[in-house]
């Protein structure tokens, strides 16, 4: 027999029913999955990439040794574009992650309480979007946004430009926000529900319920996933190349072209894409690891 | 006040024919019984026969298919029913305690009347250090829920509950998670409670306890109060063969 009462806009049973949270078994806690990318990453040795960069240092000398264009003068080019590409590229990236985190976040966090609330079409409505973005190609959402959206607003004689890149943002955020919208879903769901009924029965609003017993609970929770969406957005930022917004790939590209386009140059700076954004994401998703691990125990 | 007319020489609680269902399965099938003010009731049973599914009907956490409850006059089973303002009156312990974990023993107690009726923390706190001696807690008001044994979480819940100044007490099996070493310092800070003239509703196993603090005793099976009576003669002259046979098992 289930007495299980449903709160609404909770369409399940908690999986656990401990009055008190005890160590609580991340695989177990439907989020698992939610980490595979930092798991992955942060499984690596930090060596690695090192080792990548190696052989590509090594490769082209082997490969192409009559060319006159040595893999020295390849570096000595990546060498003399390095502050442009990392300034004017590299940055852009994490500008880009950044303010799509930002937006995402917040939209998301939005749709994620909208798929728990009381009233089915919110909650309809919530969930059929959460998927839509869920389930979507990146570069899909990105194509649409990018062509759907006006280059420039006139309101009056007022007209503001649109630039590429806040397209780009936008785009991005779209399947952020829709994950983001799943850890919180999947955040509150993860707190037994004699919480919510000991908090309606000592007459608590829905709202004060949320806020004050259920979110406490389950924000560390949300951490570790909301850190690895950040890790595989940062590494999928440079896709917004394919649509002329410059970055660091975009970037690259140009600097290859001005240096007459020999081969030797394609594994120095591709190879150097590679390592900075290792660089960049291997401690996130150590950190998130490390989190993981923390909050796991405690509670 | 609204209360409809409700002077206190009428049932504080007043439970009439309820039938309640969770899809097929039905769990109460008429179901009446009343609580004057001050009184203690127990509802023992078998599992499965409703006892817990009656008294969470009593605050609205479950809904009744038909039938009425009222709580000082104010209907429960009422669609435009103001839950909490009804939760206000209404205080409930759990079996498993439910207290939020991350918040001390002391913040446990006080949240509810600072957030919910807007009491002045100063007094809210001292309110709630009274509530702590009183359950024999004192030196715990900063310790976690997860530092605390059973016993000692299931009091605070009470202190907690009462923290709200309830007019009537639910407790859903209390005592039914605890270690038998805890069991005994819960039942006395009830106990406690109700020599002080609460108004208790009691769903419990503890048949010592429900013959020593109990004014009235209610037997339930299959969703029906097959019998009831003060403890004296409830049980030492039940009739009805399912109590019997119920009390057999567990004396």
């Amino acid at each position: 027999m289930s007495l299980f009462t449903p709160v609404t806009g909770i369409e399940q049973p908690s999986k656990t029913d401990l009055p008190v949270l005890k160590p609580f078994n991340a695989s177990a806690a439907g989020m698992a999955d939610d980490l595979l990318f930092s798991r992955w990453l942060g499984g690596m040795p930090p060596w690695l990439p090192l080792v990548f960069f190696a052989i590509v240092i090594l490769w082209p000398t082997l490969s192409w040794a009559q060319s006159t264009y040595s893999t020295g003068d390849a570096f000595s080019a990546l060498q003399r574009w390095l502050p442009f590409l990392m300034l004017h590229g590299f940055l852009f990236n994490i500008i880009i992650s950044v303010l799509t985190m930002l937006l995402g976040t917040i939209a998301g966090i939005l749709l994620g309480l909208g798929q728990v609330s009381p009233r089915l079409s919110v909650r309809r409505f919530s969930w059929f979007f959460t998927q839509l973005f869920r389930n979507s190609p990146w570069l899909v959402l990105l194509f649409i946004v990018m062509l759907s959206f006006p280059f420039q607003i006139e309101i009056g004689s007022l007209v503001i430009p649109v630039p590429d890149w806040t397209k780009a943002v936008i785009g991005l955020s779209l399947p952020i926000m829709a994950n983001i919208s799943e850890i919180v879903r999947g955040g509150i769901l993860s707190v037994p529900t004699g919480q919510w009924e000991a908090a309606e029965s000592l007459a608590y609003s829905r709202r004060q319920t949320l806020q004050l017993v259920i979110l406490p609970q389950c924000f560390k929770r949300m951490i570790p996933p909301w850190m690895n969406w950040y890790a595989i957005l940062t590494m999928a930022t440079p896709l917004v190349s394919l649509l002329g917004v410059e970055e660091l790939i975009t970037l690259s590209r140009q600097a290859m072209e001005s240096e007459n386009n020999h081969p030797e140059l394609l594994l120095p700076f591709y190879g150097f894409a590679l390592v900075i954004f290792f660089a960049y994401c291997y401690p996130i998703a150590r950190y998130t690891l490390r989190l993981e691990k923390r909050f796991a125990v405690k509670q | 006040m609204t209360n409809n007319g409700w002077t206190p020489d009428q049932p504080l609680v007043s439970i009439k024919d309820v039938y309640k269902s969770f899809g097929e399965l039905e769990v109460l099938k008429g179901v009446s019984l009343d609580i004057m003010q001050g009184e203690v009731i127990c509802i023992i049973g078998p599992s499965g026969s409703g006892k817990s599914t009656l008294i969470r009907c009593v605050n609205a956490l479950n809904t009744i298919n038909s039938g009425s409850i009222t709580v000082e006059g104010q209907e429960v089973h009422d669609p435009g029913l103001d839950k909490l303002e009804l939760r206000k009156k209404v205080g409930m312990v759990f079996q498993q305690y439910n207290l939020f974990p991350h918040k001390t023993a002391l913040e446990n107690i006080m949240m509810a009347p600072i957030k919910v009726l807007k009491q002045s923390e100063g007094e809210v706190e001292e309110r709630a250090r009274k509530l702590i001696k009183r359950v024999n807690l004192v030196g715990k008001e900063d310790s976690y829920p997860g530092e605390l044994s059973g016993g000692q979480q299931q009091r605070v819940a009470i202190a907690r509950s009462l923290a709200m100044n309830p007019d009537v007490m639910l407790f859903d099996e209390v005592t039914a998670a605890l270690d038998p070493e805890t069991v005994n310092e819960v039942l006395l800070a009830i106990k406690d409670l109700a020599k002080d003239g609460m108004t208790c509703i009691l769903v419990t196993h503890e048949m010592g306890f429900a013959r020593e603090v109990a004014d009235h005793i209610y037997f339930t099976d299959r969703g029906i109060i097959v019998e009831h009576g003060p403890p004296a003669t409830f049980f030492k002259e039940a009739k009805d063969p399912r109590t019997q046979e119920f009390l057999s098992q567990i004396l």
